[in-house]
């Protein structure tokens, strides 16, 4: 189980876990109850570099489409080639199993992401 | 159009029972409606193969009465109502004088002097108005019943099964097993009186059940009761979205508006042409646009589904496009996306290669006849 209270948020509903200077990154709960069931999603290229606040990708429910926006900018070092595979992982456990990409970033930057109660009170919602 | 369209959304006599079930909710045509209780693939697929139960209270309702209720809605609508028989359902259009759609309706006929006309949640200021505009001259008196009744429909494989097991549903004439495709019943459910019509919106076997509100939570609830154990759920805004896409079935404001004509979106069949007169007779008589876009079926392979608004072209290089998606979506029975677009008159033959930008990448896409899905009947 995840420990939701650790990781970073951002207002496009990405969350952060940092490792070191790894960034592993994945959409919210809030954002995946939004979009409905996920039946197709496209990532970045592992190797390619991504720029904070930049769409990298795409997150296609059967009702509409979602973006993916780089919370971060750095190196994309691993996609979830299962979550490529069953798209369905993002609404089941999307803070675990749902997890998107890990990326290597600057540690420090992480510090200018919200935190899990800016983030609530954004959303208005506890997830 | 804000007659009926506070800036809170209305909500329905079965708001608490969709809040008890965790619903998520949406606004449609002025109304908060659940768009989904737990998944919108489960309760399409729930639809497809055992039944689903849907709240349609924010459709709109129209009662016309009086010994020239056939004549005038002979001249409202499109279509030959005056000869419908009693116990029958027709779908008609409402036109403008320049033949383009203002709504898409069903008519039932109650009674030698009565109809019923049910209008879509959104255009029911502008079906009341338009209604309100032809009556005069005919002998027919408009009521819109929409703020006292609800709509409950049951849909998929054992709908009947579940209306037919539901306790409190009584004295149905003719019963639910002799009820014919597009016709409909009158009963009663505890002592309020009950409508029921063998028609839908999901391509699906099905019932759509009329009640005076304040019986509506208890009728919802039997139905929940009786049908649960045989596998019905209640099913949300979102599945009846891509049910209705794969049935083929125009939505107003995607497949059908003021700028569409009939046969463009492939309802020429809808308009009696031979009837002495109606709204915008004379605009479909003299307008003939050869270059008009025509509604068609488009399907691709993949998992990528074009979607309203995107554009299509008949090249992967074409400069210009040749027409526009209005609704599309990964079909969740068919497991391909599915979209059905207005394009050129030339492109509509089925088999026809097209090529749909989604959001710049062309991706191929074959014309085929609508509907995309149809059941075993």
């Amino acid at each position: 189980m995840t420990d939701l209270t650790a990781l970073k948020y951002t207002a496009e509903h990405e969350w952060v876990a940092l490792d070191g200077d790894t960034a592993t990154v994945g959409i919210t709960s809030y954002a995946a109850d939004k979009l409905g069931d996920v039946v197709f999603v496209e990532l970045p290229a592992v190797g390619s570099t991504v720029t904070a606040a930049t769409v990298v990708g795409e997150i296609e429910s059967t009702k509409s489409v979602g973006e993916l926006y780089a919370p971060l900018t750095g190196e994309v070092i691993e996609v979830n080639d299962a979550v490529v595979d069953d798209p369905s992982l993002v609404n089941a456990d999307p803070f675990g199993a749902g997890w998107l990409v890990k990326l290597t970033v600057d540690p420090a930057a992480v510090a200018e992401l919200l935190d899990r109660d800016a983030y609530i009170s954004l959303t208005g919602s506890a997830e | 159009m804000t007659d009926h369209r506070p800036s809170d959304p209305r909500t329905t006599a079965l708001h608490a029972r969709h809040e008890a079930l965790g619903a998520s909710f949406t606004d449609f045509g002025g109304w908060l409606m659940p768009v989904r209780y737990t998944s919108d693939l489960a309760e399409h697929h729930a639809v497809r193969t055992v039944a689903g139960l849907f709240d349609i209270s924010h459709m709109a309702e129209f009662g016309v009465d009086g010994s020239g209720a056939g004549a005038f809605l002979d001249y409202a609508l499109a279509g030959a109502i005056s000869s419908m028989r009693v116990g029958k359902a027709k779908y008609s259009l409402v036109l403008d004088d320049s033949g383009g759609i203002v709504d898409d309706v069903i008519v039932y006929r109650i009674a030698e002097r009565r109809f019923l006309v049910i209008a879509n949640a959104g255009n029911r200021d502008a079906v009341g108005r338009a209604f309100a505009a032809r009556v005069e001259g005919f002998d027919a008196e408009l009521d819109d019943h929409t703020d006292d009744m609800s709509l409950i429909a049951v849909q998929g494989p054992i709908a009947r099964a579940v209306v037919e097991t539901t306790p409190g549903i009584v004295d149905v004439t003719p019963s639910f097993a002799d009820l014919g495709y597009y016709a409909w019943s009158s009963g009663s459910f505890d002592d309020a009186p009950l409508f029921v019509a063998r028609t839908g919106y999901t391509g699906e076997d099905g019932f759509e059940l009329l009640i005076p509100n304040a019986a509506a939570p208890a009728l919802w609830d039997a139905l929940l009761a009786a049908g649960e154990p045989l596998g019905l759920v209640p099913a949300g805004f979102a599945a009846r979205d891509t049910l209705r896409l794969e049935a083929g079935m125009p939505l107003y404001g995607h497949e059908l508006s003021r700028d569409i004509v009939p046969a463009q979106a492939g309802l020429g069949r809808v308009v009696a042409v031979d009837k002495d007169d109606f709204v915008g007779k004379s605009a479909l008589a003299a307008v003939v646009t050869p270059d008009a876009p025509v509604l068609v079926g488009l399907v691709s392979e993949g998992r990528r589904a074009g979607r309203a608004g995107y554009a299509v072209f008949d090249a992967a290089d074409g400069a210009a496009p040749v027409g526009e998606i209005t609704s599309g979506a990964l079909s969740p029975t068919l497991g391909h996306p599915i979209a059905m677009a207005f394009v050129s008159p030339s492109l509509t033959e089925p088999g026809t290669e097209l090529f749909i930008d989604v959001r710049g990448t062309r991706i191929p896409a074959t014309v085929t006849a609508l509907p995309f899905y149809r059941r075993n009947s």
